[in-house]
Order: structure tokens, then sequence, then C-alpha cells
């Protein structure tokens, strides 16, 4: 069996759950191989292991984290040479599709994103898109080169297939190119302890109704006693009022969880386009007229801080 | 500093996207075109940079005629001049032809900085920056909420998982930016009528030296199969809160078993 090359998403040797989704979709389509570029191995090899990843391909010398994309591009590209995947998955994040873009056009390979679902079909790959908002879906395949599909996050439930994984180390030799751009700084912003917002079943998030950085509160509050993690619309996020990294909607994270929780948010497309795929939908707003309500599947017309504590106590009298 | 920005036309933003079953591409007859929100935060990093280092603007758009009304905006708003590639061959490019036509549109004008948006609004691929950047040999300085150059050298913020990475470069450069990064201006009057006057050039596969084979749906690397459209949402239930509305909402939760 071929194998299927696994671009590991992770900080520091800190796994993603979206690697674990796509070595699990791997392990349906061939032999599941994770390449994983950085520093931390150690940290992540049994996550790694325990998803079926028989094999690891390990690039992890330092230049290859000083600039931008182009390095793990051409990782992958040097494996996709010399191995002959059957296919290279990559989470469908911001990163990874630049990943696969680059890669692309190194291996002469056509690319798909936003895929929710890959398949066999008479020996041809073939990925399911979720496109326009969720609205329409489109199968395609890649009829060039080495077939790239950037799943969606959230998309398959990840299952376990434990293993030993075997480390085959991999040198690249970087071309001048990947070298031009160099990250000179990293700023990281303080994280909550919350679950990560593209990872977690339960996502509660506040807009511009929640008017106030100091109110957020209400907001957290809910999420945690649900066990969920903390979103926020642009207009809160322009206002200085949460991080962005808490930002849903086109230019923020897309989220498809089982619970989405939407408090003082209009609903507007750019902030759809973040969350229509989400299983269920709860919309606190006290304008009955608000979009969001049109896609909701519970919404209560109301001021969230009337609504939003008393649901909180209820989850909490509720859990006992 | 000569800086060319690129635009994309797209479906009104809300508008109802579908495709079309005769060739499995967007019907983008039957919705109203614009200019990719996105590109409008774009034009306006070039315009301001370009004031702020004395440089000029040039617009570059690929797709079919009536693209020239989105490239008219862009010259409303201050860009100089603007460079529109059409050709019937062009229908059905998948982000690996399309990026194929502009960086060959892009080695033809030249530039010191290229600037795209980091998305358009209907395929929402976010590939069309980092292709350009690969087949251009360029530093890519993608997702950037800042950007700083003083004519040579480049800075820019680019948004992370984590926070944001500081990346330097020398230029020439690729840049994406992100809608954080300004606020973009309405054209004037003035800028209305003086766009009327301003050079736009037309290209075809022919002034690039491509081949029908290179690009649209032939030159494709991808395919689509098939689609089929979901039922819209439903409206749920709606409630007004009355005094309950905190605990009927984790009601309905508990009914779904998410509580
Ligand atoms: C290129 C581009 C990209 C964008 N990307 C994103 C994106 O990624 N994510 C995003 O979210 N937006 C994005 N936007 C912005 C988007 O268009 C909207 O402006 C934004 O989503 C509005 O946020 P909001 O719903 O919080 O605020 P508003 O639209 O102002 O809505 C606030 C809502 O709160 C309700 N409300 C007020 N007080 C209360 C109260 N006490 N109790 C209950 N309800 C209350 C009001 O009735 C109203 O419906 C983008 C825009 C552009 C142009
Ligand atoms: C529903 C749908 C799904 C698709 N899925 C895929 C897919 O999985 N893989 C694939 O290869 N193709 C796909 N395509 C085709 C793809 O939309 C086009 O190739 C498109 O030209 C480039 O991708 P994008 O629109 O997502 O651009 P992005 O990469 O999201 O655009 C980023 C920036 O690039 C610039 N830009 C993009 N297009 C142009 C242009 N024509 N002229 C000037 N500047 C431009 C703009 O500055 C824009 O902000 C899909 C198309 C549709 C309608």
């Amino acid at each position: 069996m071929a194998e299927i090359l696994v671009l590991v998403d992770h900080l520091d040797g800190d796994v993603k759950k979206v690697t674990l989704e796509l070595l699990t979709k791997a392990r349906a389509l061939g032999e599941p191989a994770a390449v994983f570029v950085g520093p931390g191995f150690d940290t992540a090899e049994g996550r790694l292991a325990e998803f079926g990843a028989g094999k690891v391909y390990v690039a992890d010398a330092p230049e290859l984290t000083s600039h931008p994309v182009a390095p793990t591009a051409e990782v992958l590209a040097q494996l996709v040479t010399s191995r002959e995947p059957a296919a290279v998955l990559v989470a469908g994040t911001a990163e990874g599709k630049e990943v696969a873009a680059r890669l692309a056009v190194r291996t002469g390979s056509g690319v798909l994103t936003d895929a929710v679902d890959v398949t066999e079909v008479e020996g041809c790959l073939v990925a399911e898109q979720s496109v326009f908002g969720g609205s329409t879906l489109v199968r395609a395949r890649v009829t060039r080169g080495t077939p790239i599909i950037a799943m969606r996050p959230n998309a398959t439930e990840p299952e376990p297939a434990p293993t030993a994984a075997q480390r085959v180390d991999v040198a690249v030799a970087l071309s001048d190119a990947a070298r031009l751009a160099t990250i000179a700084q990293r700023v990281f912003k303080p994280r909550s302890g919350r679950p990560d917002l593209t990872e977690a079943s339960v996502v509660v998030s506040g807009g511009r109704g929640v008017n106030g950085a100091e109110n957020f509160p209400v907001v957290e509050e809910l999420a945690d006693a649900l066990g969920g993690a903390v979103g926020a619309s642009r207009a809160a996020v322009d206002a200085g009022w949460y991080p962005h990294q808490s930002q849903v909607g086109q230019t923020g994270k897309t989220v498809s969880p089982q619970l989405y929780v939407a408090a003082g948010i209009s609903g507007a497309i750019q902030h759809r386009a973040g969350m229509q795929t989400s299983k269920t939908i709860v919309a606190v707003n006290k304008d009955p007229e608000a979009p969001i309500f049109d896609l909701a599947d519970f919404g209560v017309i109301g001021d969230l801080f009337d609504v939003l504590p008393q649901a909180t106590e209820e989850v909490r009298a509720r859990k006992g | 500093m000569k800086i060319v920005v690129c635009v994309k036309q797209v479906p009104d933003t809300e508008s109802e996207k579908a495709l079309r079953p005769e060739d499995l591409t967007l019907d983008r007859e039957a919705v109203d075109a614009v200019m990719n929100e996105m590109d409008e935060f774009a034009v306006e990093e070039a315009l301001q940079l370009a004031e702020r280092t004395g440089g000029e603007v040039t617009v570059l758009l690929m797709g079919p005629e009536q693209g020239a009304d989105t490239i008219r905006k862009a010259l409303s708003m201050g860009a100089d001049r603007a460079l529109h590639v059409v050709d019937d061959a062009l229908r059905g490019s998948d982000a690996v032809a399309t990026s194929a036509v502009l960086a060959a549109a892009l080695r033809e004008v030249g530039f010191d900085l290229v600037l795209l948006g980091c998305e358009a609004s209907d395929a929402r691929t976010s590939l069309v920056p980092a292709m350009l950047a690969e087949r251009l040999g360029l530093p890519q300085l993608t997702f950037a909420q800042k950007v700083e150059t003083d004519g040579t050298e480049i800075t820019v913020e680019r948004l992370t998982d984590y926070g944001h990475d500081v990346v330097t470069a020398r230029l020439p450069a690729l840049v994406s930016v992100v809608e954080k990064i300004n606020e973009p201006r309405y054209p004037t009057f003035k800028g209305i009528m003086a766009a009327k006057k301003k050079p736009v050039r037309t290209l075809d596969l022919s002034d690039l030296e491509l081949d029908a084979t290179e690009v649209g749906a032939a030159g494709a690397w991808s395919a689509v199969d098939d689609f089929t459209v979901r039922p819209p949402r439903a409206a749920g239930e709606l409630v007004k809160d009355e005094g309950e509305g905190g605990r009927q909402l984790v009601a309905f939760l508990a009914g779904r078993k998410l509580v």
C-alpha cells in the first residue's frame, strides 16, 4: 500500500487534534506516514503512534522554523519525490493551506481545500468539499501530480489505532528562495487554559452586544460551564475586548463544533462564514430581526446579561 | 516604489452563490459582481505605502470583461493604472492556473512589491498568494495586519494561531493583508472622474506567452466531479425571554444531549 503523508500540525510538539483526524482518515486510504517539522518530536511521538502513524519523517533543523511556510513545503516536496505517496493531507488552517499551495506548485500537483471527507473511488481519491458556507457539497479530484488535500478541522472523529512509530530523519537542503523571509520575533498571546477554538466541541461567542472587555466573563462563565472555548465577533475583537485569536469568521477561525452559542452577535455574512457548519446553533440577541436567528436551531430574544448568567447557573445545577 | 495590487471580482458577499450544472463552475451571471472585500484593504494599503514612499500603484485583475467595474473602483480609490487579463480560455481556472497567469502578468509589468487580499470570499481557498510567492521566488509575507517598508526592507506582522510573527525581508516581496490592517477609503467624486482617464491595459494569453492548454479548465490540476446542494438551515424555535430564557435555552440543549 502506498503511503499517505500527513503533515503534523503542532506547536513545539503539542499535537493539534486535527492531526489525529487526518491520521484516522489516512488509515482508510493507505499507510499513514506523519511528517513532523520543527522541534518537539519527543513530546509528539506518543500521540502520533497512538493514532496509527507507523512511520514519522522528522525534519528538525533549526533553520526550518526561522522562515515562514516555504521550508515545510520543501520538506514535503522532497518526500513527495522520494516516497511517491498516494496523497498528502494537511490541516485546512491558514498555514496548512499555504504549505499546500507552495507544495502544489513545486511538485506540479493539484490541491483541494475545505475537504470534509476523502474516499477512494475506482483507484482515485475523491474529496468532498464543503463550500459556500456549507450550503453546497462538491466532489472533486486532483488530475495532475500527487493529490494535496487540506481537510477541515473537526470533520472527522479521531479514532486511536496504537502502533509503534518508526522515526526516519530527513535532511533538507533549503533553497535560497525559502530563506528570503525571516521570522524575527514570535509574539505569544497569553493562553486561557480553555480548549482550542477550532478543536472545541462547544464554542460560546460574544459580540458587540457584550459591550466591554469587563463584561466578557459573562460569556466565559457559560463556556466554562459547558466545557467549551470562547469566541468573538470582529466587532468585539476590533474594540479590543477579546484577542484576535478568538475571532470567528471569514478572517478569523472557521469552527464546526457540536454546539455554537452566539451572544450579542448580529450574524453578518462574514461572521456566519466561520460558524454556519456548526451542528447546533443557539443565539441570544435582543433584536428579534437579527439575521443570526435565521440559522439558529434555538433562539432567545432577550438581554444576554439576563439570559447567559441564568443559563450558566442552570447548566451548573444540572451537572450537580 | 512600484506596487502591484491583485484584485479579484467576486459575487456580492451577501448573495446566494451557486454552481452551474452545465460546467460545474460558479454561476457569475446570476449575481451582482463586486470587488472582493479583502482586496479593498489591499488597495488601501498599496495607496498608503505609495503615499509614504512616493511610489505608484498598478491594479492587476484576471477575469471576464465585467471585471472592468472592479478595476474602475480601484482606480477611483486612487490607483494609477491597471492591467486586465481577459481571455475566454481562462474560464474554469483553478488556483494553480490562476497563479500561473498572475505570475506571468507580474513578470510582464515588473514590481517592487505585490499586494493581495488574504482570501477571496467566493472560493475562500487562500492559495493564490503562497502559490505566487513560490512561482516568482519572492519572500512570502502573508496574513499581514501591519506593513512597514522604507523601499528596501520590509517588515510585517503576520497573524498566527498563537499571536503574531514579526517577519522581515528585502524587496521585492509579496504581501497578503487581513482586514485589521486599515480602513479602506471610499472613492470621492473627483477620484471617480479621474479614474475615467487612467490607463487600463488589456492582455490576453498570447500577450503573456501562455498557451490555452496551461490555463482554464484545460490547464487545471483539479476537477469537479459533481455537487449537491444541501437544504438550507431551517430556522428553529424562537422564544422571548420573560424571565425563563436561560433555563429554556438549557432545556433545549438537554433535549439534544448537549449538557
Ligand atoms: C473583509 C471583512 C472580513 C470580516 N471578517 C469577519 C470575521 O472574521 N468575523 C466577524 O465576526 N466579522 C467579520 N467581519 C465584520 C462583519 O461584517 C460584522 O461587522 C461583524 O461580524 C459584526 O459583529 P457583531 O455581530 O458583534 O456586531 P453587530 O453587528 O453590531 O451586532 C451586535 C448585536 O448585539 C445585539 N445586542 C446588543 N446588546 C445586546 C444585549 N445586551 N443582549 C443581547 N443582544 C444584544 C444587537 O441586537 C446586535 O444584533 C468582516 C468584515 C469584512 C469587511
Ligand atoms: C466553490 C469553489 C471551490 C474551489 N475550490 C478550489 C480548490 O479546492 N482548489 C483549487 O485549486 N481551486 C479551487 N477553486 C478555483 C479558485 O476559486 C480559482 O482558481 C481562483 O481563481 C483562485 O482561488 P480563490 O478565489 O480562492 O483565491 P484566494 O487564494 O482565496 O485569493 C487570495 C487573493 O488572491 C488574489 N486573487 C485571486 N484571484 C485573483 C484574480 N483572478 N485576479 C487577481 N487577483 C486574484 C486576490 O488578491 C485575493 O484576495 C474553487 C472555486 C470555487 C468557486
